[in-house]
């Protein structure tokens, strides 16, 4: 039988690492070696298949980083190490890691919206080499939604970060929405050599990316990765679309100029 | 050539086919329809010409042949998924212009078009041919001549219904020998040259007129008309979306299938993720969605015209009565009104 795209691999899990109540980090066994900021479709038989970013990759690995929200996540929380899942992909178009290297970089992210960034910050961690320099504003909504606070606390050491919390104040998390921070970026350091990625709930990226303007960031500077309902990922079902675009298919990584005309 | 055929000889050729071919066409399914006593006209395979209905538009669109309502891609087990079979024979289908062109928008959706190639749809895609029905333009909701889907040429032979058997157009040679034999005649298709409706799909000039138009007020009517069933879209010849959706054969199995549902925009949940507001939330919008779908957005990313035949079975189908053609004039009238509002 010819290739099927759409065949579902069993994968093992090799390890669950709970970064929140409701947020696990689940590793799987694989050799697909996404682009940073793609997605894969993963699945247990009888429960369903949903997109998932990919929230850290390495030899012979994948890293999702899971919120128990649905029918099917809420199933992965009931698994443990040695269990089988099911996978298919990579899909979508990722960061455009070309258009980051030898600029300054500033990152900004609402709740786990930092896990479709991790990856990349992880590999700009060991080689600072690819950018002038890196500048990560962290946004959670309480203590009790922080993720990744092991990486969150090696990153303070690498990058210029500033972590936030929306309405408490805790050590090395400042009050405030991420918008707040936007204008303590030294955008005038950069010499107009740099580029900006946003992550997050849609409402945050929206006010993010009005933020970014009136700091005067140009449009074409600003990159935003989408989360959509999908079936497929490979734009036939139509649950992602919007007007002529399929966030499956042309992103979920859009640049400012296409994903500000996107509205449902 | 051409030829002529009563009813026996009908059946004869009819049945040479079968031998070759699965045969799918109209059918009657009695005392089936949405009021007591009429009956429903729908697509499925045929054992012979007298079960195909060539006078009444069918109920439910061709789609169904190739992209049924619902289908198993895999069988699963705790350890693999194993894609279903395909089809053992060659597929012949019957249909009217306005279906047989309602394909090639299945096809630019599934066949990848910069992107991937759906394999449930290929491997029915290669193995089906078409076969006119000369349409006998009995439905008053249809403006196929306005969306330019009166006339096609992709068919194997046309086929018209007399008193007493068949007339037959053969357009592929390869249905020659089947008819050898039979009394010639000069019988050519006929398509439909006008109807009783009419649209002029207006333009949408600029993104942000585009953006602007969602947010109008002509949206609103609908919150109170539409009950959001989705039957224009099950009953849409073009639409093609759908949700996937595991079984099992009992409740302590572990073994099943992977189906892929057939869904609609129309209903809610259609954009909501797991703990997420839903993007559109009323009526209006939902319906916006579609029609702009239909008469901008499909053409806007294909560049091959618009998403719609005209068979009008969206129209026949909804119970609320909301009509495509003026639907799509109220949308003409928005943007016009955007439009001066601007100047």
């Amino acid at each position: 039988m010819a290739y099927n795209i759409l065949t579902p691999k069993a994968c093992e899990i090799l390890s669950i690492d709970k970064e929140s109540i409701h947020e696990w980090t689940f590793r799987v066994a694989t050799d697909v070696h996404p682009k940073h900021g793609q997605f894969m479709q993963l699945s247990i038989p009888k429960v369903g298949e949903a997109p998932i970013s990919v929230s850290a990759q390495g030899d012979g690995y994948l890293e999702f980083t899971i919120r128990s929200v649905g029918k099917l996540t809420d199933e992965f929380f009931n698994m443990r190490p040695g269990d089988t899942i099911f996978m298919r992909g990579p899909y979508g178009k990722g960061w455009p890691i070309e258009r980051f290297t030898g600029k300054h970089l500033v990152i900004i992210t609402g709740g786990t919206g930092l896990a479709p960034v991790r990856s990349m910050l992880n590999i700009l961690d060991s080689d600072m080499s690819k950018v002038e320099s890196l500048h990560l504003i962290s946004g959670f909504k309480n203590e009790e939604c922080i993720v990744f606070r092991k990486e969150l606390d090696m990153w303070k050491n690498r990058f210029n970060t500033t972590y936030t919390l929306d309405n408490e104040e805790i050590e090395g998390f400042k009050s405030g929405l991420v918008t707040k921070f936007i204008s303590e970026i030294p955008w005038k350091d950069f010499n107009d050599n740099f580029e900006v990625v946003v992550v997050g709930p849609p409402m945050m990226m929206k006010f993010t990316g009005l933020e970014l303007l009136a700091s005067g960031v140009p449009e074409e500077k600003i990159w935003m990765s989408f989360e959509r309902k999908m079936s497929c990922a490979i734009g036939k079902c139509g649950h992602c679309r919007i007007d002529e675009t399929y966030v499956c298919q042309d992103g979920p990584v859009f640049n400012y100029t296409v994903a500000k005309d996107l509205v449902d | 050539m051409s030829y002529i055929l009563n009813q026996e000889a009908s059946e004869a050729f009819f049945n040479e086919l079968k031998k070759t071919y699965t045969i799918y066409a109209p059918k009657r399914i009695e005392k089936a329809g949405r009021y007591s006593d009429t009956d429903l006209i729908q697509y499925g395979e045929v054992q012979s010409f007298a079960e195909i209905v060539f006078d009444k538009k069918s109920t439910f669109p061709m789609k169904e042949v190739i992209n049924p309502i619902q289908q198993t891609l895999f069988y699963y087990t705790e350890e693999e998924f194993r894609e279903s079979s395909g089809p053992k024979k060659k597929i012949l289908c019957f249909g009217r212009p306005c279906d047989i062109n309602a394909q090639k928008i299945q096809a630019r959706i599934y066949d990848g078009k910069g992107g991937f190639v759906d394999p449930y749809y290929k491997r029915l895609e290669d193995v089906i041919s078409y076969v006119l029905m000369e349409c006998p333009q009995d439905s008053d909701s249809c403006f196929c001549v306005s969306m330019n889907t009166n006339k096609t040429d992709n068919y194997v032979f046309a086929i018209k219904q007399t008193h007493d058997g068949l007339k037959i157009a053969v357009k592929d040679d390869h249905f020659e020998p089947y008819l050898q034999g039979a009394p010639i005649t000069d019988y050519t298709a006929s398509f439909p040259e006008s109807n009783d409706l009419s649209l002029v799909v207006p333009e949408i000039p600029s993104k942000e007129i585009q953006n602007e138009l969602k947010k109008h007020d002509v949206w609103k009517q609908f919150n109170s008309r539409c009950i959001s069933c989705g039957a224009c879209t099950i009953g849409c010849s073009t639409c093609t979306c759908f949700t996937t959706r595991d079984i099992v054969y009992s409740e302590n199995s572990k073994a099943g299938e992977r189906r892929r549902v057939s869904a609609s925009c129309q209903v809610p949940g259609f954009d909501q993720m797991a703990m997420q507001k839903e993007f559109r939330s009323t009526a209006g919008d939902r319906i916006r969605y579609r029609v702009m779908h239909k008469f901008h957005d499909y053409d806007a990313r294909f560049h091959e015209g618009h998403m719609c035949v005209g068979c009008g079975r969206c129209s026949d189908r909804c119970p609320a009565f909301i009509e495509i053609t003026s639907t799509v004039s109220k949308m003409a009238a928005a943007i016009e009104d955007i439009k001066a509002k601007g100047e």
